[in-house]
């Protein structure tokens, strides 16, 4: 049996003091999460043609790709049988809500993603494979997958094509986080989890995230390549973080003063959670230290309008923030959900391994993992022109 | 004579164990399970009655049910909670489960309290939210009424533990895939009833078939004041109860 | 005619390759998928027959009353006519099939009656129960009742 036991208060079903949804199931909103949220950004420089964002758009296209590969590892981590993940594939079953992760992965990482990134990349690519050599011609070649027309008609279609798939992608980026909610929203067993706004909030807080990320990638790599940083574009960026994350935090407090006002049997017991066991998590680090400072210090800058130096050291600061406060929100939600009695009458604590399958060592490790591989995207595609050797 | 009876059934049985994989490719226009048993899954819609009355706490159906089905330590299929409601307060229960009452209850002798057992254990929802949540079909509701788990198939991502609004289920913890009640499957399709309630000294447990028109289910659901756990979640419950008070979660 | 795909070429080559997935896809799912699932519903049917297929534990009271008849009868008098004979001494399906290949051990009634007739608040007020220290002392139940006809 575990040595880690979880202290019960009250009384909890026999089955319940388990948690059966571990931290690598609070990772996984997360990271799609950053995943649609850098897509929404890179869809306004595309579709929405704001000029403003149009430096970053290569960047979060790879960062949301980068973000999209590490996504289901989490998830085969968790499940008892990832041999049998294909099942998914073979035999999904249509009134599930999770049946739907395998084809929306696909769809997302397929027809969008990688679509658009190639589409975008394929002059660049093609360039690469004539003039690069040894293991890198190679590589381009192999990326350019066949073709090597980049004169002006192909390039036109690319444009063009390129931006259908930006615009299918937008629907599609809101599935593939919208359905997550989803798939916490619907279970009725759950009054901490059953509302319909949950795949909304799960979404506004998944753009609020994927904006925060890309935001401090811009700033990070810049001040790496040692550039000068296109402000205008950072202070759009930081507009939009502001912007959503105010439509974020309007939908959650909706909910919670729904709970509050309508005291169902469910809220008493919800209540009392989040002021004692969810009390860090939620007050502490999700709503004040995750939202209010962060919507404070971007509210500041629009207001005030501090010189540049201290707008990028805020709108970091903002970014860092966010991020922190997104993740509780999941933490929030998929641990908190799990930490009260069905029965109303108790709760039991979440004993968090370590260095095991389901612990906070890998999880660390695959919060981490995308940057490497974000780097390596960002070595193998530059996303500006500068970038590239000869 | 009845020793060669259960010969042939302990053959019959070990003959299913050993084809079992031949057995899929049986066509069986009755829907039987094996070619050569008598059992007819178009006949039972099965279901239990429990009457709270009667239970004693004596703990011998979690008992049974952990020696029947090699149930893990710490994990239930069937458990027993204790109630004490004092007078009006009916939304503060003390309740308790020991070990889900496995070694029966302490003896407690609160003054003032109105108090009971209730017997708990998957209600084989006819209109289940577990097997509608499962992503690959391998929960799902058999033909005569009893939700299983193919585990054989299973992937072990929990959704249906979260899914049942009652705690009745859980991930085994070696083998990797959910678990839970399976009503004793492997008794009742060879005529015997469920483990917990052949282990229940008072009967208060007691298997049902509401396909039999001469079960007394039928008598016992017109008879008296009969209650699900939670019916608000609307899930069809099938175990049914008599002398629930209002308390009961 | 071929002028309209000038400049597709890329594309319609990638269109080809992902038709060619797709039907790769459901290929290899007719394959795949497990016999006859979906038969009786969205799941594999040979589970039911895996599950059936499991030997039972507990014989059953009425396995039990087919060899001890003079026991069956006995008890079939008493207050414990409807108690099973599991109930006090366990698991005996192994010894049913075949009697020597499980010897059931004799409860021992100083620990097993106790389960169920020690008073507590929570048992109904019609069923027999005594607080056992007060009752019997130290003596074990069985010395004074016959578990099979328990009434003295």
């Amino acid at each position: 049996m575990h040595a880690l036991t979880p202290n019960v208060q009250g009384f909890m079903y026999p089955n319940e003091v388990e948690l059966t949804w571990s931290i690598l199931i609070v990772l996984y909103p997360f990271i799609t999460g950053l995943v649609a949220g850098a897509f929404i950004l890179a869809s306004l420089a595309r579709v929405f043609n704001i000029v403003a964002v149009q430096p970053i758009y290569r960047l979060s296209l790879l960062t949301a790709l980068a973000f999209l590969l590490v996504a289901p590892l989490p998830l085969q981590l968790h499940l008892g049988h990832p041999e049998r993940s294909f099942e998914m594939y073979m035999t999904p079953h249509r009134t599930s809500a999770m049946a739907m992760f395998g084809f929306v992965y696909l769809w997302y990482l397929l027809v969008v993603l990688l679509l658009e990134i190639w589409l975008d990349y394929r002059r660049d690519i093609v360039l690469a494979a004539r003039s690069r050599t040894g293991v890198m011609k190679w590589i381009y070649s192999a990326l350019t997958l066949g073709s090597r027309n980049i004169d002006a008609k192909s390039l036109h279609v690319d444009d063009r094509v390129g931006w259908m798939v930006t615009l299918i992608g937008i629907p599609s980026a809101f599935l593939l986080h919208g359905y997550v909610g989803f798939i916490f929203g619907s279970v009725k067993a759950n009054p901490w989890w059953s509302t319909p706004l949950m795949p909304v909030v799960f979404l506004f807080s998944a753009m609020v995230s994927g904006i925060a990320v890309v935001l401090l990638v811009y700033e990070t790599v810049t001040y790496v390549r040692k550039r000068p940083i296109d402000m205008a574009c950072l202070d759009t960026v930081a507009k939009y973080l502001l912007y959503i994350f105010l439509i974020d935090f309007s939908l959650e407090m909706l909910d919670l003063i729904h709970r509050m006002y309508e005291a169902s049997e469910s809220f008493r017991t919800l209540d009392f959670m989040v002021h004692t066991q969810l009390f860090m998590s939620q007050i502490v680090l999700q709503i004040i230290l995750g939202t209010l400072v962060p919507v404070g210090l971007l509210a500041l800058v629009q207001v005030v309008k501090p010189g540049e130096m201290l707008r990028r050291r805020i709108y970091a600061l903002a970014a860092a923030l966010t991020l922190i406060g997104i993740f509780f929100m999941r933490w929030n939600v998929v641990i908190g959900g799990q930490l009260f009695s069905k029965s109303f009458l108790g709760y039991t604590t979440y004993k968090m391994a370590f260095a095991e399958r389901e612990g906070l060592l890998p999880a660390i490790a695959l919060l981490i993992l995308p940057f490497p591989i974000l780097w390596g995207l960002l070595k193998l595609l530059p996303p500006w022109a500068e970038q590239k050797a000869g | 004579m009845d020793l060669t009876r259960r010969e042939l059934l302990a053959a019959a049985g070990k003959f299913i164990v050993l084809s079992g994989a031949a057995l899929e490719a049986f066509e069986s226009p009755s829907g039987a399970l094996a070619a050569d048993s008598k059992y007819r899954m178009a006949d039972h819609w099965w279901a239990m009655t429990i009457d709270i009355r009667k239970c004693i706490g004596s703990g011998n159906c979690v008992r049974a049910c952990a020696l029947e089905n090699d149930v893990p330590e710490g994990f239930f299929r069937t458990w027993v909670e204790r109630y004490e409601v004092s007078g009006e307060d009916m939304e503060h229960p003390h309740v308790e489960s020991p070990a889900g009452g496995i070694h029966g209850f302490p003896v407690r002798n609160t003054p003032g309290v109105k108090s009971f057992f209730v017997p708990k254990l998957c209600n084989h929802c006819a209109h289940s939210p577990c097997v509608q949540s499962c992503p690959v079909g391998a929960t799902y509701v058999s033909p005569d009424g009893v939700v299983l788990v193919d585990q054989q198939y299973c992937v072990g991502c929990g959704y249906c533990v979260q899914a049942c609004p009652y705690g009745c289920r859980y991930l085994h913890p070696t083998k990797h895939v959910a678990d839970k009640c399976t009503l004793c499957y492997h008794r009742i399709t060879k005529g015997l009833t469920t483990a917990c309630c052949e282990a229940c000294p008072t009967g208060a447990r007691r298997l049902a078939d509401l396909k039999n028109p001469r079960d007394p289910v039928h008598e016992f659901l017109r008879v008296n004041a009969v209650q699900v756990l939670k019916p608000e979640m609307a899930t069809g419950a099938k175990v049914f109860y008599k002398d629930l008070d209002g308390s009961v979660r | 005619m071929w002028g309209i795909f000038e400049g597709w070429e890329h594309l319609i080559r990638l269109a080809f390759v992902a038709v060619v997935l797709v039907l790769a896809f459901f290929a290899i799912r007719q394959v795949v998928i497990p016999a006859e699932f979906g038969k009786y519903g969205h799941y594999r049917p040979g589970s039911l027959d895996e599950i059936a297929a499991r030997t039972p534990v507990f014989a059953g009271r009425e396995a039990c009353a087919s060899c001890h008849v003079d026991v069956a009868a006995a008890k079939s008098k008493g207050p414990h006519a409807n108690v099973g004979c599991e109930a006090c001494h366990g698991p005996l399906g192994r010894h049913a099939q075949d009697f020597t290949s499980q010897k059931p051990v004799l409860p021992d009634t100083a620990k097993l009656c106790v389960t169920c007739h020690e008073a507590d608040a929570a048992k109904p007020k019609t069923f027999p129960q005594v607080v056992s220290r007060d009752h019997a002392g130290d003596t074990a139940c069985g010395v004074c009742h016959n578990p099979h006809q328990p009434r003295m």
